[in-house]
This record gives C-alpha cells, sequence and structure tokens, in this order.
C-alpha cells in the first residue's frame, strides 16, 4: 500500500469497536471517562504500539470527553507511548530488586546487542524499543523485561536473553487479543 | 511445615479453571454465606479473624468493612487493590494468575457482606496478561451461576469486572486508585471524605488488597476464631511474603505470622540462605519504603530477641531500630551491597512516581534523588547527609498521601544505619565510585 | 454550628466550614497563608500545604490530637476542636519548609517577572521563609509553549495549583489546557499547539498565584507597583460577565485591567476577555474610584485613596456628588 501524506483519521477497527462497547458497559453510563485507560491500551494495541496526538483524539470521541482530558491521563500513566516505537518494546525493570540481580547489566547488554538506546528511538532494523521501567512486581524472577503483555523472567544468562530476542525476532505479528480471536484485523496485521 | 490457607491448591493442575478449583472446595464460602449467613454476620467474622490488610498498612480489615456507610438506596462498591507496585512485592501477581478463582471467590462473598452489587478489580495496567486470566475465570463464574442475578437463589445479584491501571505506582494509594478507576489522573484526594463515605463516583466504598480478599474465603469457611488461632498476637492467620534479592530461593511463600527472621532466611523450607555463600548485609522487610535494617537488627530486636515475622515483632524498636512487616516484600541484600546505590535507587523510584500534586513530595523526592545520584557518583559534600535526613523529614507527615512517607523512610533509615558509607562515599569518592566497590568498613574512616 | 478555638481565639462557623475559612472569619495575622486553595474554585486546596496547621484537639468528642499536620483549606472543623497555628512552633517550622520546596526549582526571576509585588508565592516566602537555600542542584526547567496572543505562559514559575485548570473547567465548555506528565516534570500545557481562547480564558490571570499565567497585553510595561488600581465598571454585553473591574492605570493610560480580588486575593465576580483586554479607554468605563489596596503590599506605596476622577465622569455624577468633590478636591489622574 503507497503511503500518503495527508493527515487520515484513524478509526478502531470492527474488532476494538466491540471490545471497546463491551467495556464501557462495565461503568455506569454517566460515567463513560471510567474506560479512558482501557480504551487508550486498545488504541495502542492497535495503532503500532504507541499513542499518536490523533489517536488520542480518537480516544476522547469515543468516550465523549474533551482532548485535554485523554493528554492529562495518555502523559500521567507511563505506559502509553507517546512517540513513535520499534515494533518490540523492551521494558526494562530497573527498580531496587532487579538491580540487584543485574539489571544495570541487562540494560547495557540489550543497548549493546540491539543498537538501541534507553530513552531513545527505535533501533536501526526497527526492531526494538529499549525503555527502562520501575517495578514490574516480578522481583523473585530479577531482572525482567516486559513485552506487550509478556514477562520474560529471570534474564541473567545468555541464553535467557537470547531467547527472548529471537522469539521477538521472528515474530511476525504481534500476537493476537482476546477479542481479535478472529485473528488480526488487516490493517494491524499489514503495519 | 506451616499451614497454606491461601495457597495450599496453587500447583494442581488446572486449578485456575473454575471446575478444578471447584473440586477443591472452591466457592464453599459464596454457598455457605448466601445461603446461611447475614451480610453482617459474615463482617462480623472477619473482624473476628483478626484479618489486617495486606497490602501494607496492616489495618484490620474488619474494622474497615464496619466503617462503610450505608445511606439508604445508594449503591456502594466493593474495589480491589490489585496495583501490587511496590518494589520488592510480587505476591498478588502470582495470587491472581494461578488461583483466578480464589480472588473472585473473595470478591463474591466480601460484596456480599459490604451489600455492593458491582464490584471491581483494579490490576495494575502491566499486569494485562493477568487481568485475561481473570476475565476468562469471571466469565467461568458468571456461567456457574456464581456471578450476575440471584447468585445461587439467594436473591444477590453481583457484577464483577477487571480495570486496568496504565503505569503508575501511585495507583496503589487507595484514592488515587479511584481516580484513575474514574478514568483520570491518578492523583490522590484530600481525606476527609474517607472513601468509605465519598468513594468510587462519591459513593461509598471499600478498597482492599489481592491478598485480604482472598483470605475472606478461608474465614468465613472456618471460621474467624479458627483463623484467629493461626499466628502470634494481633498478627493472625498466614502472610504472602515475596522474597527476592541476594536470596538462594527467592519466590513467594506462605507463611504462618510469626516464623523467626533467621528461619525465614536460611531455612531450607523458605529462602534457604544467602546467594554465593556470602554474608547478609541488610534486609528490607516489607517492601521498599520500610525502613531498611542491618542484618544484626533484623535477626534480633535491639533488646536481644528473635525477630518475628509478625507487625508487632518487625516494628519492635520503633523506626530507631525496627521496621515494619508492610506488603511483606522482603528484599534481602548480600555484603557486597552498596548502600548508597540501592537508596538511591529507591529514591529514583519514589521521584518517578510521585503524582506531583503536592509540593513536599512534587519538589522533595527530586531533590532526595539528585543529591543521591550525586553521592552515589562521588560528587558528594560534606552537608549532603545533613540535608538529606533533613530534607526527607520536610517530606514526612506533610504530604497529601503516604507517598511522602514512602520516599522519605528509606533515605532516613540508611543514614539511621549506614551513615558510615554515606560518608565514605563523601570523603573517599574515587574509591566508592569503582565498579563493584565494596564498603571496607568503619575503620575506613577513622 | 461549630464552635473551634484559633490559636487561642474562639470562633463559632457554620458545621462544614474550613479551618481556613474559619480563621478568616477571624481575620489578621493569624490567618494561615493559602497559594492553592480558592473559594470560588471547587475542588482546589491541599495541594501547595503552605495553610498546614496543627489539631491540638479533633473535637469535643474525641479530643485526641490529629497524628499529622493538616491541610486547614480542606479540613472541616468539627465543634471542641483546637487549632494551632501561628502558636506552634512545628507548624512555623514546617512552612519554613514549604517555602523552600516551593523556590527550589522556581527561577527567582522576580525582577523579569509581571507578577512581582503582587506574586503569592513572593509574599509567602517573604513572610514565612528562610533568606537563604540549601539547593545546589540544577533547577527544572521546560519547553516553551505558546499558548495565544492573549496569556503568556511561564511554566517554570508554576507551582501547580491546578486553579487555572479548576477555572477552565469550571468558566467554560471547552477547556484545551490541563496538567500534563507528573511528579516534577507535571506541567501546564495543551500537549498539542493549542491556543487558550474563550471569552472568559482571561481569568486564569488573575487566578494564578504567582508569574506563571500573565497578561501579555501588559507584559513588560510596567511594574505593578508604579500603577495605580481603580475600580470600575461598565455594562457588559456578556450576561456572565459582571462588568465589575480594576483599571490599572499610569498616567492617563490604563495598562491593564483584572477582576475584583478580595483581602485574600480572591476574584469572587468573572469578567469576560472584551472587558479585559478590549477596552483600554477610560471613556469605556464608568470610575467608582481608587481600588482598596492593603497597607503591606508594595503597591500601596504611592497609593492614595482620594477619589480618583476624569472629567467626563465628574460630569455625569449627580449635584450633590459634585458639590463634594468641589469641598475634598480630587487627586489628577497620574499626578
Amino acid at each position: 500500500m503507497e503511503s500518503t501524506t495527508a493527515p487520515v483519521k484513524p478509526q478502531f477497527s470492527e474488532a476494538a469497536k466491540a471490545e471497546i462497547d463491551r467495556i464501557c458497559k462495565q461503568y455506569p453510563e454517566e460515567r463513560r471517562k471510567s474506560a479512558m485507560l482501557p480504551v487508550l491500551h486498545i488504541a495502542q494495541a492497535e495503532f503500532g504500539g504507541w499513542v499518536a496526538p490523533e489517536v488520542q483524539d480518537l480516544v476522547a470521541e469515543v468516550l465523549g470527553v474533551k482532548p485535554i482530558e485523554v493528554y492529562e491521563v495518555s502523559t500521567f500513566y507511563t505506559m502509553f507511548n507517546l512517540k513513535p516505537v520499534g515494533k518490540h518494546v523492551l521494558e526494562i525493570c530497573r527498580t531496587g530488586p532487579c538491580q540487584l540481580r543485574g539489571s544495570d547489566e541487562l540494560t547495557l547488554e540489550l543497548e549493546r546487542i540491539t543498537g538501541a538506546k534507553v530513552g531513545g528511538g527505535p533501533s536501526a532494523d526497527g526492531l526494538f524499543t529499549l525503555k527502562e521501567v520501575e517495578c514490574l512486581a516480578a522481583c523473585g524472577f530479577a531482572p525482567v523485561v516486559q513485552v506487550r503483555e509478556k514477562y520474560y523472567e529471570q534474564l541473567d544468562t545468555e541464553a535467557s536473553v537470547n531467547a527472548m530476542l529471537s522469539e521477538l525476532r521472528t515474530m511476525v505479528h504481534r500476537p493476537a487479543l482476546p477479542w481479535e480471536e478472529k485473528g488480526l484485523p488487516n490493517a494491524i496485521a499489514n503495519n | 511445615m506451616g499451614r497454606k490457607l491461601l495457597t495450599e491448591h496453587i500447583n494442581v493442575e488446572g486449578i485456575d479453571t473454575f471446575e478444578v478449583y471447584r473440586k477443591h472446595g472452591g466457592y464453599r464460602s459464596v454457598e455457605k454465606a448466601v445461603k446461611t449467613m447475614t451480610p453482617d454476620e459474615v463482617v462480623e467474622e472477619v473482624k473476628k479473624s483478626g484479618l489486617r490488610g495486606r497490602g501494607g498498612a496492616g489495618f484490620p480489615t474488619g474494622l474497615k468493612w464496619s466503617f462503610l456507610a450505608k445511606p439508604e438506596g445508594v449503591p456502594r462498591y466493593l474495589v480491589c487493590n490489585a496495583d501490587e507496585s511496590e518494589p520488592g512485592t510480587f505476591k498478588d501477581r502470582q495470587l491472581m494468575s494461578k488461583l483466578p478463582h480464589l480472588l473472585i471467590e473473595g470478591m463474591i462473598t466480601s460484596s456480599y457482606a459490604l451489600g455492593a452489587n458491582t464490584s471491581y478489580i483494579y490490576i495494575r495496567g502491566e499486569l494485562l496478561y493477568v487481568l485475561r486470566i481473570l476475565e476468562k475465570a469471571i466469565a467461568e463464574a458468571y456461567a456457574a451461576g456464581f456471578l450476575g442475578k440471584n447468585i445461587l437463589g439467594s436473591g444477590y445479584d453481583l457484577d464483577l469486572y477487571v480495570h486496568p491501571g496504565g503505569g503508575a505506582y501511585i495507583c496503589g494509594e487507595e484514592t488515587a486508585l479511584l481516580e484513575s478507576l474514574e478514568g483520570k489522573r491518578g492523583n490522590p484526594r484530600n481525606k476527609p471524605p474517607f472513601p468509605a463515605v465519598q468513594g468510587l463516583y462519591a459513593r461509598p466504598t471499600v478498597v482492599n488488597n489481592v491478598e485480604s480478599i482472598a483470605a475472606v474465603p478461608v474465614i468465613v469457611n472456618d471460621g474467624g476464631d479458627e483463623y484467629a488461632k493461626i499466628g502470634v498476637g494481633k498478627s493472625t492467620g498466614t502472610k504472602l511474603i515475596s522474597a527476592c534479592g541476594h536470596l538462594n530461593k527467592p519466590g513467594i511463600y506462605e507463611i504462618e505470622l510469626g516464623v523467626p527472621v533467621e528461619e525465614f532466611i536460611y531455612s531450607d523450607e523458605y529462602c534457604g540462605g544467602i546467594w554465593k555463600g556470602r554474608d547478609l548485609k541488610a534486609v528490607v522487610a516489607g517492601g521498599s519504603s520500610v525502613p531498611i535494617l542491618p542484618k544484626e537488627l533484623i535477626l534480633k530486636t535491639a533488646a536481644g530477641e528473635n525477630r518475628l515475622m509478625t507487625y508487632e515483632s518487625l516494628s519492635d524498636g520503633g523506626f530507631v531500630t525496627g521496621t515494619m512487616l508492610g506488603s511483606g516484600g522482603f528484599i534481602a541484600m548480600d555484603e557486597t551491597t552498596c548502600i548508597v546505590r540501592n537508596t538511591w535507587n529507591f529514591s529514583r523510584f519514589y521521584h518517578h512516581e510521585s503524582c506531583g500534586q503536592c509540593s513536599p513530595c512534587r519538589e522533595g523526592t527530586g531533590w532526595l534523588e539528585k543529591i543521591l545520584h550525586r553521592l552515589e557518583h562521588g560528587h558528594g559534600n560534606e552537608r549532603d547527609i545533613d540535608v538529606l535526613a533533613s530534607v526527607a523529614k520536610q517530606i514526612e507527615g506533610n504530604t497529601i498521601c503516604p507517598l511522602g512517607e514512602a520516599a522519605a523512610w528509606p533515605v532516613s533509615a540508611a543514614i539511621r544505619h549506614f551513615r558510615d558509607e554515606f560518608e565514605w562515599h563523601v570523603r573517599y569518592p574515587q574509591e566508592a565510585t569503582r565498579p563493584g566497590a565494596v564498603f571496607p568498613g568503619k575503620a575506613v574512616l577513622a | 454550628m461549630a464552635k473551634i478555638t484559633f490559636d487561642g481565639i474562639e470562633v463559632e462557623v457554620p458545621d462544614g466550614t474550613t479551618i481556613l475559612n474559619a480563621a478568616r472569619t477571624i481575620g489578621g495575622g493569624i490567618v494561615p497563608p493559602a497559594m492553592c486553595y480558592y473559594t470560588p474554585l471547587k475542588g482546589s486546596g491541599g495541594k501547595c500545604r503552605a495553610c498546614l496547621v496543627r489539631v491540638a484537639a479533633g473535637s469535643a468528642k474525641d479530643p485526641r490530637p490529629m497524628p499529622k499536620l493538616v491541610a486547614s483549606c480542606v479540613t472541616p472543623v468539627q465543634d471542641g476542636m483546637v487549632v494551632e497555628n501561628t502558636t506552634s512552633e512545628q507548624v512555623l517550622n514546617v512552612r519554613k519548609g514549604i517555602v523552600e520546596m516551593l523556590l527550589i526549582n522556581h527561577p527567582l526571576d522576580c525582577p523579569v517577572c509581571d507578577q512581582a509585588g503582587e506574586c503569592d508565592l513572593q509574599n509567602f516566602a517573604f513572610e514565612h521563609g528562610v533568606s537563604t537555600t540549601r539547593y545546589e542542584e540544577e533547577r527544572r526547567t521546560f519547553e516553551k509553549i505558546d499558548i495565544g496572543p492573549l496569556i503568556q505562559l511561564h511554566m517554570t514559575r508554576c507551582i501547580l495549583c491546578y486553579r487555572c485548570v479548576y477555572t477552565a473547567d469550571q468558566l467554560t465548555e471547552k477547556r484545551v489546557h490541563g496538567v500534563l506528565g507528573r511528579g516534577d516534570a507535571a506541567e501546564i500545557g495543551t500537549y498539542i499547539e493549542n491556543i487558550i481562547d474563550n471569552e472568559f480564558s482571561g481569568n486564569v490571570i488573575d487566578v494564578c498565584p504567582v508569574g506563571a499565567l500573565t497578561d501579555k497585553t501588559f507584559r513588560f510595561k510596567q511594574r505593578v507597583w508604579f500603577t495605580k488600581p481603580v475600580n470600575a465598571h461598565r455594562d457588559c454585553e456578556n450576561p456572565k460577565c459582571c462588568g465589575k473591574v480594576v483599571l490599572w492605570y499610569k498616567g492617563k493610560d490604563v495598562l491593564r485591567i483584572t477582576a475584583r480580588k478580595d483581602q485574600y486575593g480572591e476574584v469572587k465576580e468573572w469578567i469576560c476577555n472584551t472587558c479585559r483586554f478590549d477596552k483600554k479607554e477610560t471613556s469605556d468605563w464608568t470610575i467608582e474610584g481608587p481600588a482598596h489596596i492593603d497597607r503591606s503590599s508594595v503597591i500601596s506605596a504611592n497609593h492614595y485613596e482620594l477619589p480618583v476622577l476624569n472629567a467626563q465622569v465628574i460630569a455625569d455624577l449627580p449635584e450633590s456628588s459634585v458639590r463634594d468633590l468641589e469641598q475634598n478636591p480630587p487627586m489628577r489622574l497620574g499626578n
């Protein structure tokens, strides 16, 4: 598909729309704003692992709130990526218990292997973005990296790190989410 | 071997399914409660059990429940705090992912006790995979008639939903959690009003930790008095301890409250001692916010008595020589650990996680981290240690929510017990910042 | 009604009154400072911690002291409560600490700040702080953003009181700015470049306790203490605007227009942008006379609270008033 420079208003896939409808029913009708975080998670999964301003505006529209109400939230919570990311975002836990078991060394190693820098843009091959995060609640299995919904634990050996990276490298599309049981919507599988 | 009240069946194949869980006695408490007990009777059993909030504060759960306002015709809510984020704590994640039905059973029985017809589990956003597990289990519970309208023909209705966070430690504070559940920034609220009067959507609300809710089925099944027989004094029942750091066998252990700390660290039943044959240097016993204690004081109280894994024993000596059980996040550090580095790490955490609403925390957490960063990187000066202690004091007690204390305590305690090591960083920055440097002991300062 | 003792003074206030407002009914030097609380703005308060006080006795029923200092602006009184503010060493010390915290990342650019002279932070620091700092670290900075031709945002000066956010929320339908980010990186912003543009947007300038939001049309024109505040009003066509303002004169020129504030710096009646930005001729207004300025304010220097009137206004006055004026000749504007 040819890329175009004209801004295209993003649209949720049908599967995502159905999931958003299901989620919104969990809250009182006049409290639709409650669905903010779950809908932002869906948006991030739908639109390439980050939430562009237009995507956030779409979330505002879906929830019936002002765009600023979404911006206030998306910038508060660390899980939402506000800039384009590589295909896989490696979220490396840097907090005490992980540091005690080698997270600093793991970060350096991942920077060396992928060529990406923590806090910087994606690696040259577009595959990896490195992000340091605070405690992932997996301290007994340190050091830990999260990629989307999966935890990679005890990454204190070369073998475990390589296993993680090769799994990610060979992944064609991100794993389908429960509401995508019929497979990824085309737009997502293609991006 | 201690009794396992929560995790007895955790390794049973298929225990995450309704069928297997039910076969192992699951959902009995719901049957017992909705068919044979009034809500107040359930509350009474929880009161009798002496169960204390397992999230960290240790406030008696039954008492908290009894504060819930019950105005006529106004819905009230039970919200489960599954925002587990206190560094060192990872018990709730394990409990929920392996035993989703235990939490769901606890939520149903507890919601019945509180008269809530809609309840939420607020789970930290990073645990979306656990949210999927819980949602699947909830669907099974609906199908089996344990959720939804007219549960087991009792006339009691309950809807249960799981709500993900978005990456913010502060949402573990109950009013920040409620703000977040309402789709807003996780800014803690001013109190009063307390959630028991005005919580979610300004309605009366109880917020309880996962582990507290998970203990309710046992209490209802066996009776509060039976539960209270386990443990020591006001520390009743069992507690999940998340053991991590430099231990041979880090992991989650369900202990009867009262196990000696020394046994917990060194016996093979639990953590199996310190890794690599090294000596223990210090322990943070209840999640990163509680005061760090050096080996001598974590194993024995200042009076020389064995320190036990109980709320009371760990806090024996106050903050001068004691600490807290907190969330049960037990972080052990071996003899090579740099306390300054660790303190800086924890300060960075609290700086990163401050919501930024109130001035002492917003400004103070950053100040602490910057000084500690300088110290750890060899740019400290003579004044720094006193300024650190003083800034910590300026934050403590003066903020909207307890994050202020959580940020201040680790710094105050590290200076209290390891001041020499801080001074070494100031006076011998080159040695102290060498990779792998280990504090050689007080003598070096003489 | 609830009877409380505040710094040894007994006062009776309606149930539900906050400690701060109870103290304000007493008035004077015992009133705690407030940097974020703002009576007309629902939800404000509790954030800056400037107003922390000690509750020495919680109530008649439960006379135990409260374990921590409490924010007086959001804590309701209880009958029999005993509160210590200026009488508590602890409170005064903690307040010094709050000043220090609020200043560590503040640029201290008062010499070039338009708010200087009427800045709550300046006053707070002067009255409650210490004159030295222990802060050696780098100060926080932000990327500058443009929020339109009327209002200047200086994020480095902001103390995150949230007043401007509540103002936009409660006065208008289309708030476009808010608090973004978190912790000490939190900032007032619009996220995507956006102009704060609605008929009441100018009120965020008046509610801002510091120089974070200032009037672009007044920028660098004059130090406020060289200008003379004069109360005036007009029949504003906007039904939500009260049309009652303060004109700030230098000589014969109206340099800026603000809403009227009470002794605690609070605007009780809002004004629209037309009144604030577009009516800078004396002839647009009916002049009432000099605005009251607290003697302790630097603005009060050289400020005479005698009638200051122009010829056109005198012509419109009833005869009896003109007679009074002849007996007490008014100051001429810009004298």
